[in-house]
């Protein structure tokens, strides 16, 4: 599979299109683009995928009920994504939790509000969305605070796993043809008219078109190609609080605050993994790689999630993160063809990337051919199986042969570590061994595993675990 | 899915779990199996490579690895069998055990299950500290798995935090491999373990800074510095390449969240009466489950008591009991005690029963009393200190048997 070593230059191939980034968005092209017959290339500056935007994200697979008015592009890739999701996600073996979701109004203002949200879902089809009174609330979430008003059920908002997804469909790719170059950083590039050519960390590359998939780094990448970017990415910084498996039968469905102006605010969610999600702040921030955590911020996440469900605080914190979400100054996605250029900005994809990326694939796909380009489609395309690291179906600990479970907390089996580290699209960081079989990801968060991890890890990292001593 | 028996499951196998193994087979019980979810046992002890192990147990000073294969090889001998790589995934309500195995899944019936799981340290997510999430933080654990067991440094210049037992435990494992700790701080104005600790790290060049809390981890790829915050409140950023975040133990208690055994909130471990009989009285707990954290000797020492506990209840000498006394508590100071229950009448008497463990939050001085709904049946004035354990002996069964109500209450002074 042409996953080019790091260490190898790259073919002198001229593809079809090169995709700059292995985020969600990125990985779902590669795909859209792979199965459609083109020749496509993926450019990844980091050692491993989804380093960037979408290492951490709130999982939940929308409809798209709160999505701008049909016609946006969001709505569309949302509802799209959404679909696509759903008829591909067994044939890849990628988990999906039904849980459905409710947004919650804790007075009348806000019970208020939930008539307007309500017609909102019905003009984005999301038809099955409901009110339901504070007896009913309760009676499907017994643990919720008995203050609840009034909420919406909207019963299609699912959860999924953020990181099998996006690789499963990278890794479609790549057995269809495509092909993947990470640590391989793009520095320059000049286009003549029909064919890019791309100065990278890891030599020359050459193409017809070029998709910007750069997520936070997207409006650079515009101004240093095609010298204009009409949006300028502000990133926005969202922490996470994971409560210990223990919290998890706490809540059935995703619980949605009702939005403000400003943001969505703090969900309360199951994970596809068996804990219970509270989070995300949302701070805008200049850096574009400060991921940090707040301590403040997480108490007050803590403090949040326990006036939702009051049994929260008897529950202990597994894990804390931050995602970094692209967002611009505007409201809409900004995708757009530069037909003139052969170059596509796929820009501005925020807080909802994990349920639209097929969509948007789909999209750029679309306005692809409408420029006139054409492929023959894949006739017998492979469907590659990945490995199930959530619940439920089966899982590698249950079945003979695994060598043995290496992490206990999360139940990962030597054989799934050793797949992770020599399969396809080998992780290279054990931040990238984490997204491909949870290790460590767990509630002792390395206590009883980072030992033998050091040991099976050795020499695949570019930053090791431990260094052997002399 | 493969079905197995045996008498006794001993679930764990650290010094708790063995002892119990070495004192059933002993005493002559068939069948006694200890699983071990690791490729050896030993627990905790097994990647302790220093001393001092075993003066208890077997009168001189180990290191740790050498003392756990003592503890297996005493089980071995006296006919108990130690199945290692064998997880158990789940602790069913008829005294059968799920397996997760090399094999394939398999199951462990047994007349009795003794649940000795451990604990382990609170890592840095559970503390809430601020900063970027890089590589080179650690618990004490993972350090001295990764230096003693596999030859591997995640840092040269760390900084440690804490100053309990296993902070200078921490600090002994980065000087026998060669790494020089920047700093150990804690945030209370004494060090955690008793006083002349302090001599430790002065011995050994690190700094102790006490009155010191850890206010932000920095570093994109690995740890490249830390933001530390002294009484005055004025910031310092250490230059470090890594974070060992040591103590602050708590149970090991997946296994008994998931089941149908009742939890203690206090403590985080199972409820256990006098015996270390859980809820369910077919399933016994004992070792730092029940008391995050002791010694190794000290969880030795009360699975070989376990030992003799659950050899009386096969022998129908420990029966079920007419009735439970809960011990209640109103005292914030006291973090957790156990054991939580009574069971009455004391169908077995133990004169070498240390009595109720205890754990305090605070730093003071104070009176401890067992009281029952008229009277206090046992008082004393102690120093309650953090992670230090008090033992408050029991009354006799016959003068529990007369109470109706009983309350363990810490009354500052």
């Amino acid at each position: 599979m042409p996953d080019y070593p790091t260490s190898e230059p790259l073919p002198k191939t001229i593809y079809d299109v090169v995709v700059v980034g292995s985020g969600v968005v990125g990985c779902a092209m590669a795909r859209r683009f792979a199965l459609e017959g083109a020749k496509v290339l993926v450019l990844e500056k980091a050692v491993d995928i989804l380093d960037g935007a979408s290492k951490a994200n709130s999982a939940i697979l929308h409809t798209g009920f709160d999505a701008p008015a049909p016609g946006s592009q969001e709505h569309t890739c949302i509802v799209d994504g959404y679909n696509e999701y759903l008829e591909i996600h067994s044939r890849l073996n990628l988990p999906l939790l039904e849980c459905g979701a409710m947004v919650l109004a804790w007075n009348e203002a806000e019970a208020g509000r939930l008539e307007q949200i309500l017609q909102d879902a019905h003009r984005n089809g999301v038809s099955a969305a409901r009110i339901i009174n504070s007896r009913q609330v309760l009676a499907k979430e017994p643990q919720l605070a008995s203050s609840v008003v009034a909420a919406l059920e909207v019963p299609g908002e699912f959860v999924i796993d953020p990181w099998s997804a996006p690789y499963a469909y990278l890794l479609q790719a790549l057995e269809n043809g495509a092909s993947l170059a990470r640590n391989c950083e793009l520095l320059e590039g000049s286009f003549d008219g029909s064919e890019w050519t791309l100065e990278t960390t890891r030599g020359p590359v050459r193409s017809r078109q070029l998709i910007n998939c750069c997520g936070l780094y997207g409006d650079l990448l515009n101004q240093k190609l095609i010298g204009v970017s009409e949006f300028e990415i502000r990133p926005r910084k969202g922490q996470f609080v994971v409560f210990d498996k223990s919290a998890r039968n706490l809540v059935q469905s995703i619980l949605l605050p009702v939005p403000t102006e400003v943001t969505k605010g703090i969900v309360v969610c199951p994970t596809i993994f068996g804990n219970l999600l509270v989070g995300p702040t949302a701070k805008e921030q200049q850096s574009r790689v400060d991921a940090g955590v707040d301590c403040a911020q997480l108490q007050a996440l803590i403090e949040r999630g326990s006036d939702i469900l009051p049994a929260l605080s008897q529950h202990t914190v597994t894990a804390t993160y931050a995602g970094l979400r692209p967002a611009t100054e505007h409201k809409d996605y900004q995708i757009k063809w530069y037909a003139e250029h052969n170059y596509c900005c796929v820009g501005g994809i925020r807080s909802t990337g994990l349920s639209s990326a097929l969509g948007i694939a789909a999209f750029v796909y679309r306005q692809y051919t409408d420029a006139g380009n054409r492929h023959a489609p894949l006739a017998d395309c492979d469907w590659p199986q990945v490995n199930r690291i959530a619940d439920p179906g089966a899982r590698d600990w249950q079945q003979p042969g695994n060598g043995g479970i290496v992490c206990h907390c999360e139940l990962v089996t030597r054989r799934e570590i050793n797949q992770a580290l020599d399969g396809p699209i080998a992780c290279h960081s054990l931040a990238g061994l984490k997204r491909r079989t949870r290790v460590t990801m767990g509630r002792c968060q390395g206590f009883y595993c980072s030992a033998e991890l050091s040991e099976l890890t050795q020499g695949k990292f570019p930053q090791p675990i431990g260094i052997a001593r002399k | 899915m493969k079905t197995n028996n045996c008498q006794v499951a001993i679930v764990g196998g650290g010094p708790s779990g063995l002892a119990v193994a070495s004192g059933l087979a002993e005493a002559g019980v068939d069948d006694v199996v200890v699983l071990e979810r690791e490729a050896d046992a030993g627990g905790i002890p097994r990647h302790c490579g220093h001393s001092p192990f075993g003066l208890r147990e077997f009168h001189r000073v180990m290191s740790g690895p050498v003392y756990t294969r003592r503890l297996k090889r005493q089980a071995e001998d006296y006919g108990a069998r130690v199945w290692t790589g064998a997880t158990v995934t789940e602790i069913g309500a008829n005294r059968k055990l799920t397996l997760s195995t090399n094999d394939g899944m398999q199951s462990l019936s047994a007349e009795k299950i003794v649940i000795c799981t451990g604990n382990r340290e609170t890592p840095r997510s559970a503390r809430l500290v601020s900063g970027s999430r890089p590589l080179g933080i650690v618990t004490t654990g993972a350090l001295q798995s990764m230096v003693y067991l596999k030859h591997r440094l995640p840092f040269k210049r760390p900084l440690i935090i804490g100053s309990e037992l296993v902070s200078f435990s921490a600090l002994l494992t980065c000087r026998h491999a060669g790494i020089k700790p920047v700093a150990m701080i804690d945030t209370n104005p004494r060090v955690t373990v008793w006083k002349a600790a302090v001599l430790l790290p002065r011995l050994l060049g690190t700094r102790l800074l006490l009155n010191t809390s850890l206010e932000e981890i920095r570093g994109q790829e690995r740890v490249d510095s830390a933001t530390i915050r002294d009484a005055a409140g004025e910031l310092t950023s250490l230059e470090c390449d890594g974070v060992i975040f040591s103590g602050n133990f708590v149970a090991e208690s997946s296994l008994i969240r998931s089941s149908h055994l009742a939890l203690d909130a206090r403590s985080g471990g199972p409820v256990v009466d006098q015996y270390g009989r859980c809820s369910d009285r077919d399933y016994f707990a004992c070792g730092n489950l029940l008391h995050p954290v002791d010694t190794a000797g000290w969880c030795w020492a009360e699975g070989m008591r376990t030992a003799a506990y659950v050899n009386a209840s096969l022998g129908g000498e420990l029966t079920q009991s007419d009735r439970m006394l809960e011990i209640e508590s109103s005292s914030p100071s006291i973090k957790y005690f156990t054991p939580q229950r009574i069971a009455l009448p004391e169908t077995l008497t133990d004169r070498k029963h240390p009595g109720l463990q205890i754990r305090f939050s605070d730093n003071l001085p104070g009176r401890l009393v067992l009281r029952d709904e008229t009277s206090d049946l046992i008082a004393r004035s102690i120093r309650a200190r953090p992670e230090r354990r008090v033992l408050l002996p029991l009354p006799s069964g016959d003068r529990l048997s007369a109470c109706k109500s009983l309350s363990l209450e810490f009354l500052p002074a």
